[in-house]
């Protein structure tokens, strides 16, 4: 039988190494032989709509100025899920995450870009902002209007996951914040508010969208916390009549950021068209569009435009309720932190 | 009468049982069957029609749709050949030799089935991410392995390892070494032994771990998820793609590429039907 084992195992190799060939031949695709430049841009979940139309016009203007033809790659998932994967080696070009803190962690985690990446684009590096909104169902049925409401025994509250959603983050800053500002507001008031929130919150998706999709699909909840974009995606897109936005009196102002990924472009040397790709975020045609899909642009001019599409009320910043990401997260969202203290799953 | 035949009528008896038990347990598999197979395939075709028949095809030869279908073939022509040979190879040495750590490697086989996708997904960032063990290597001579091609082609290879493995090994244990000793006391080589005597007689073995290994390589959700960086139309394979249409709320898209997908496990059903039939030995 050892004769056997002989068997001329070399009359494999080729086979091996063709198919190790075969694997690693496409490992490099930055440069293609047109001239073509190619993006990738990072992002999370609820922008997908927006850099569809954004990639577009922008492909466009750089071909007229440059007479280079630019194509932009889309990922798109839980900002911090996104992140991470940056971090492990993801080359976007640029990101466009829902929170500067995800962005922090692409310093902190593997240099990929300076500490003082927000200083480096106008207003915090987000060229637009949002807010978090409710969504309910048609005719609004249990008379939800203010944050007070959410915290009563006969409402379900759908919202994602605070540790891995970054909207989550938002919605659940947005109701410490109202609370914490609110009439006799302290950190215990606050707190005592959230956890009463969270007794009302059935289950927690990962993400913003899986968030939309269990509340317009899967009919649960009666009130959605949302992106301000989200809910009006959902209610003048997708759902038509089926649901409506209610806009309480008070919110928090979320700076979704954008930043270069400096090691990734300067490795491929993309930055120039990196760069100006996020130069046209600010532009007057960004703004445009990005008015057009729900993000409140921060150009007067086109603020002043779509002032109608958006809803007045009083937004408090971050640093107001929270402090910094880098405490806001140690204090709210790491393990052992409060949200972990106040959320028990429920058994039923 | 004599006790035992009462015990055994007795026992039959409880064996058929009244009418009604009989056909309330046959009703709740029916009812489960349909539950749990025949609506979701239905409701799989109905949504992926809802927007008619040129929504449909127009959803399958996007260009991303097709981008993914490209990946998707990729991974499994380069997948299942792999495998069919790294399983032939292995299930002949464990089948036809008692060597140490023979039961270790049968065991090593089987991981694949043990772990949990994700995890396998994970495995692969920490070896081939930027912070994992060959991360920085990678970097500084510009290979990529996750979040491009390689690392969909490794994921679908480590979950489909095992198939072919699987299906082979009991069929050539259960053959004997016989045939293949005579051949080699004849006078051929180890090669043409195994060519001519092995394996024609393993052969509707392998054609169903190939079959199996195709489908899982197609449908792999949770390890390609991990390691794919969900680069619309790059690095997005079709039960991706589903989930990309899915959460773009083009419920339509999503279910045509998943008709796809379903086409295709009901393709391998019939295949594999086709197998067994073709493999008993009548």
């Amino acid at each position: 039988m050892e004769r056997l084992a002989l068997l001329r195992v070399r009359n494999w190799m080729p086979l091996a190494l063709l198919l190790a060939v075969a694997g690693c031949s496409r490992a490099s695709g930055d440069a293609s032989p047109d001239g073509t430049v190619t993006l990738l841009n990072v992002s999370y979940d609820p922008t997908r709509e927006l850099y569809e139309e954004l990639n577009a016009a922008f492909a466009k203007h750089w071909a007229a100025t440059r007479g280079q033809q630019v194509s932009i790659q889309q990922s798109h998932g839980g900002s911090g899920k996104q992140a991470r994967s940056v971090i492990e080696g993801l080359r976007a070009d640029v990101v466009t995450l829902a929170l500067a803190y995800d962005v922090d962690m692409l310093h902190e985690k593997a240099q990929l870009l300076p500490e003082d990446w927000q200083a480096r684009l106008p207003h915090n590096s987000a060229p637009y902002t949002s807010t978090i909104v409710f969504v309910v169902r048609e005719g609004n049925p249990k008379a939800i209007r203010e944050w007070d409401d959410l915290v009563r025994k006969d409402v379900t509250v759908i919202t994602p996951n605070p540790k891995t959603s970054g909207g989550a983050r938002w919605n659940y800053l947005a109701a410490w914040g109202q609370a914490l500002r609110g009439e006799g507001g302290s950190e215990a008031r606050a707190q005592a508010y959230v956890e009463k929130l969270f007794r009302n919150v059935p289950v927690l998706d990962s993400g913003a969208r899986g968030a939309t999709t269990t509340f317009a699909e899967r009919g649960l909840g009666d009130v959605l916390l949302a992106w301000e974009s989200e809910a009006f995606l959902l209610t003048r897109e997708v759902g038509q009549a089926r649901f409506e936005v209610v806009v309480p009196s008070v919110s928090i102002l979320a700076e979704p950021p954008v930043a270069v990924v400096d090691l990734n472009v300067d490795r491929k040397g993309t930055r120039a068209v990196a760069e100006a790709y996020l130069a046209y975020l600010y532009s007057e045609e960004g703004q445009e569009i990005a008015a057009r899909h729900h993000f409140r642009p921060r150009s007067e001019v086109v603020a002043a435009k779509h002032a109608s599409d958006f809803p007045g009320l009083m937004r408090f910043t971050l640093a107001e309720v929270a402090g910094d990401w880098r405490r806001a997260q140690a204090t709210h969202f790491a393990d052992g932190g409060l949200f972990d203290r106040i959320y028990a799953p429920r058994a039923d | 009468m004599h006790p035992s035949t009462l015990v055994l009528r007795r026992s039959a008896r409880s064996l058929s049982g009244p009418a009604f038990v009989r056909w309330g347990l046959i009703g709740a598999a029916v009812l489960l069957l349909g539950v749990f197979l025949i609506v979701p395939l239905v409701a799989v075709f109905t949504f992926a029609f809802q927007k008619g028949w040129e929504a449909y095809v127009a959803a399958l030869t996007h260009p991303t749709a097709l981008a993914a279908m490209r990946l998707t073939l990729l991974a499994a022509v380069i997948a299942v050949p792999f495998n069919l040979v790294f399983g032939l190879a292995a299930s002949w040495l464990i089948a036809r030799f008692q060597f140490r750590g023979r039961s270790l490697l049968m065991t090593l086989i089987d991981l694949p089935f043990s772990v949990s996708p994700v995890i396998a997904g994970l495995i692969f960032v920490l070896l081939f991410g930027r912070q994992g063990w060959l991360g920085p290597w990678l970097l500084d001579h510009d290979v990529r392995v996750i979040f491009a091609v390689p690392g969909i082609v490794l994921a679908t290879v480590f979950v489909t390892f095992p198939f072919v493995a699987r299906e082979v090994l009991p069929v050539m244990e259960a053959q004997g070494s016989d045939e293949e000793e005579a051949a080699l006391t004849l006078g051929a080589s180890g090669w043409r032994t195994f060519l001519t005597v092995t394996l024609p007689k393993v052969k509707w073995g392998v054609l169903y771990g190939v079959i199996l290994c195709n489908a899982r390589a197609m449908g792999e959700f949770g390890a390609v998820s991990v390691v794919s960086g969900h680069v619309r139309g790059v690095t997005t394979t079709l039960p991706l793609h589903a989930e990309i249409l899915y959460n773009e709320y083009d419920l339509a898209g999503a279910f045509a590429v998943a008709s796809l997908l379903t086409l295709l496990a009901l393709v391998t059903l019939v295949v594999k039907k086709f197998v067994e039939w073709r493999s008993q030995p009548s």
